[in-house]
């Protein structure tokens, strides 16, 4: 076990490695950098640019070295915690970014849990009653919940909420609390609003759930062994419970690997409609005015969420079943 | 065989005359010979045929595809012709009776006016101004695929009337016209995106089964780590990457080629695996010795044996380009007007405070979670059909 988990950790630093760099490439790729945008900027407005004071400014972010060594110096302040500067806000990315980062962080775990809380369940008894009313409006709901856009979902719920009960339903905090430092209250107020984006992020994805569990479960309870256990006179419960489930959950716990991707890019836009204080309305605003740290680092710390969920992950599947753990291939 | 023969005597040696009929303990009726006999695709089709909601999806989306051939006939209006008499009108109920007598499909025309205290334009049907629709009727302008000029429409509104089915947006233009042609867009976007995704993941998971090895694994890691990237933030990153210098309709393209870039990995896994299976199969092996070249072999005889499996699971991820486009749009770092697709016409219902007072805005979303819905359908009845001898 322990090799194994040595082994994945060793895998996953060049995987980093390659990520940061593609990241860098597509950050390094619009024409022109900050200092151009805001030069013209600067220009449009009729103000005179002192060129020595650009000059000053490109030495000052780093801007006049090479790419690579740019990117050299990028890397290592991110190992240490440093993501650079923000051309836009003046100040260190730290700074800029503040809660949003564990914010997002929050949001995406939530999300899966309330994915899992809500498929487990449903998944089974989708199985079990198999063509049954309840499997029939499940699988009906989880269709529609595959096919709606979750920003969609979210804009919905915003017009339901202010039609029917005349409130803002976006945020993820009372306004009072924005800018307070943390208090219990604050917590609370956040756990009050944190309702809305985790159902509308995360129906698509209980829905994708429930049908692979149920499809999954569907071909266990097929199986010979389960009809032998029926007829030696297990408890329909416990014969349940004990194999045809141990063995349909490997690919549930396997899934976080597509699972958390696709909340951690649902969570972007749909913070974005709702107006959250996570990463996702940030980076489309970096991405905007070629705020390349900005933009490079929430891309960076996103990748960093979903290697790490990954990771977690095949960890999970190998204390869960030996055969991964004696083989250590990976998962996926 | 009658009489037992004298011992020693050779064996009296029968043959047939008769020709041989393998058949001859099993007749076969004709129904089964022609089930046995049909080639994989007809059996695919007979499989297909009986998974009722992916025929009827497929009809659905067959006659969405058509209607994008057309849509310059079937919208009432001209994509751009703005009615500034008409900002913000809601949707007009089309109606058959009135007063109880039967006039034919038609609309009660609109009593505008403006509320001096919310400065809004508050719009009233009348019921004296009855204005029937007409068919195959001559209304705006329009230049049929930017080839020719055309008047010709399906239906119009009546003279000196209006025909907002769907209401009008800012501009006073109508969303029953702009939805019809935005799907032009809408649902190309998909198409061309999946081709492009279905070339990379072909090449690159062909290359990576039949050679196996190190190719193998180079591409296994890339593939990883082109998938714990998460979809939107990286579509995000990419369209921001497209000059603002570019003409809409090369953005348009860009768009697409950002869209197949990031969904070839799922596609080469598969086409990985079953080559994998599939090289060690005897049709390859005698292949081989033959001396085919292994471009030839990969798309002449290994392709062919799961190509149904590639189109249910293209089928499977055209909806998530379709998705993918509209998020896109809808935060405005896709496609850009003049282009339209649904994307860009629920980019402007981004504003809740809009959205609440003009909710016909969002009817976009409709043919969006319809189109989703039929590929998903079609695409699970197709990957059913897939495999017709299981």
């Amino acid at each position: 076990m322990l090799a194994y988990t040595a082994r994945r950790i060793l895998i996953m630093v060049p995987t980093l490695l390659a990520i940061s760099l593609i990241i860098f490439v597509i950050i390094q790729m619009p024409p022109g950098d900050y200092l151009e945008t805001y030069i013209t900027e600067l220009q449009s407005q009729g103000e005179a640019v002192d060129p020595e004071k650009i000059e000053a400014l490109r030495r000052q972010y780093g801007l006049d070295r090479p790419l690579y060594e740019q990117y050299f110096l990028w890397v290592l302040g991110l190992l240490q915690g440093e993501m650079g500067y923000s051309f836009e806000h003046q100040l260190p990315v730290n700074d800029v970014v503040g809660d949003r980062l564990w914010l997002s962080f929050l949001v995406a775990f939530s999300t899966i849990l309330f994915t899992y809380a809500v498929s487990f369940p449903i998944g089974i008894y989708s199985a079990i009653r198999q063509y049954s009313f309840g499997d029939y409006a499940f699988s009906l709901l989880g269709f529609l919940g595959l096919a709606t856009p979750n920003f969609l979902l979210a804009l919905v719920l915003l017009y339901l909420a202010n039609v029917y009960f005349g409130t803002s339903i976006g945020g993820l905090m009372d306004e009072a609390f924005i800018d307070q430092p943390w208090s219990w209250a604050k917590f609370l107020s956040v756990l009050e609003h944190l309702w809305v984006p985790v159902v509308v992020i995360g129906t698509s994805g209980t829905a994708g759930m429930i049908r692979r569990l149920r499809a999954n479960l569907l071909d266990e309870l097929q199986r010979q062994y389960v009809m032998t256990g029926r007829a030696k006179g297990l408890p329909p419960g416990r014969l349940l419970l004990k194999y045809p489930l141990r063995m349909a959950l490997n690919p549930f716990i396997a899934d976080i690997g597509s699972l958390l991707p696709q909340v951690v890019s649902g969570a972007a836009i749909v913070s974005i409609v709702l107006n959250l204080p996570t990463t996702g309305p940030m980076l489309i605003e970096a991405l905007r005015s070629q705020d390349m740290y900005l933009a490079g680092s929430f891309l960076m710390f996103l990748a960093l969420l979903t290697v790490i969920g990954v990771f977690l992950s095949d960890l999970l599947l190998a204390v869960l079943d030996p055969r991964i753990r004696l083989e250590g291939g990976a998962t996926k | 065989m009658n009489d037992r023969a004298k011992a020693g005597s050779p064996v009296e040696h029968y043959v047939n005359p008769a020709p041989f009929d393998p058949h001859r303990i099993e007749r076969m009726t004709p129904e089964m010979e022609r089930y046995y006999m049909a080639p994989q695709w007809r059996l695919v089709w007979w499989k297909f045929r009986r998974h009722r909601l992916a025929v009827a999806s497929g009809l659905v989306l067959l006659v969405m595809y058509v209607s994008i051939l057309v849509s310059e006939v079937l919208a009432p209006y001209n994509l751009h012709s703005r009615h500034m008499g008409f900002i913000y009108a809601p949707p007009q109920s089309l109606h058959l009776f009135h007063d109880g007598r039967f006039v034919g499909p038609f609309v009660y025309g609109f009593e505008s006016r403006l509320n001096m205290e919310t400065l809004k334009r508050e719009y009233e049907p009348d019921p004296k101004r009855i204005q029937r629709v007409r068919f195959f009727c001559q209304g705006d302008e329009y230049r049929f695929w930017g080839f020719f000029t055309g008047r010709f429409h399906l239906i119009c509104a009546a003279e000196g009337g209006t025909l907002f089915l769907l209401g009008t947006d800012r501009l006073g233009r109508d969303m029953l016209s702009r939805i019809l042609y935005g799907a032009r867009i809408s649902l190309t976007v998909g198409l061309f995106g999946i081709s492009i995704s279905f070339l990379l993941g072909i090449t690159i998971g062909g290359l990576a089964g039949y050679y196996g090895g190190w190719v193998d694994n180079l591409i296994q890691r890339f593939i990883e780590v082109v998938r714990s990237f998460p979809e939107i933030p990286l579509w995000l990153a990419l369209s921001a990457i497209l000059p603002v210098t570019w003409s809409p309709l090369l953005v348009y393209f860009g768009i697409t080629i950002i869209l197949g870039l990031l969904d070839w990995p799922g596609l080469a896994r598969a086409v990985r695996s079953k080559l994998l299976a599939l090289r060690e199969e005897d049709f390859t092996t005698a292949a081989q010795l033959m001396g085919a070249s292994p471009g030839r072999i990969i798309a002449r005889h290994l392709l062919p044996s799961f190509a149904s499996h590639l189109i249910a699971s293209a089928t499977l991820s055209i909806p998530s380009m379709i998705l993918g486009e509209t998020a896109l749009s809808f935060l405005g770092l896709g496609l850009r007007p003049p282009i339209t697709s649904w994307g860009v016409l629920l980019n402007e219902a981004q504003n809740i405070n809009v959205v609440a007072i003009y909710p016909w805005l969002m009817l976009p979303v409709l043919p969006v979670i319809l189109v989703v819905l039929a590929f998903n359908f079609l695409g699970d009845g197709l990957r059913d059909a897939a495999d017709p001898y299981k």
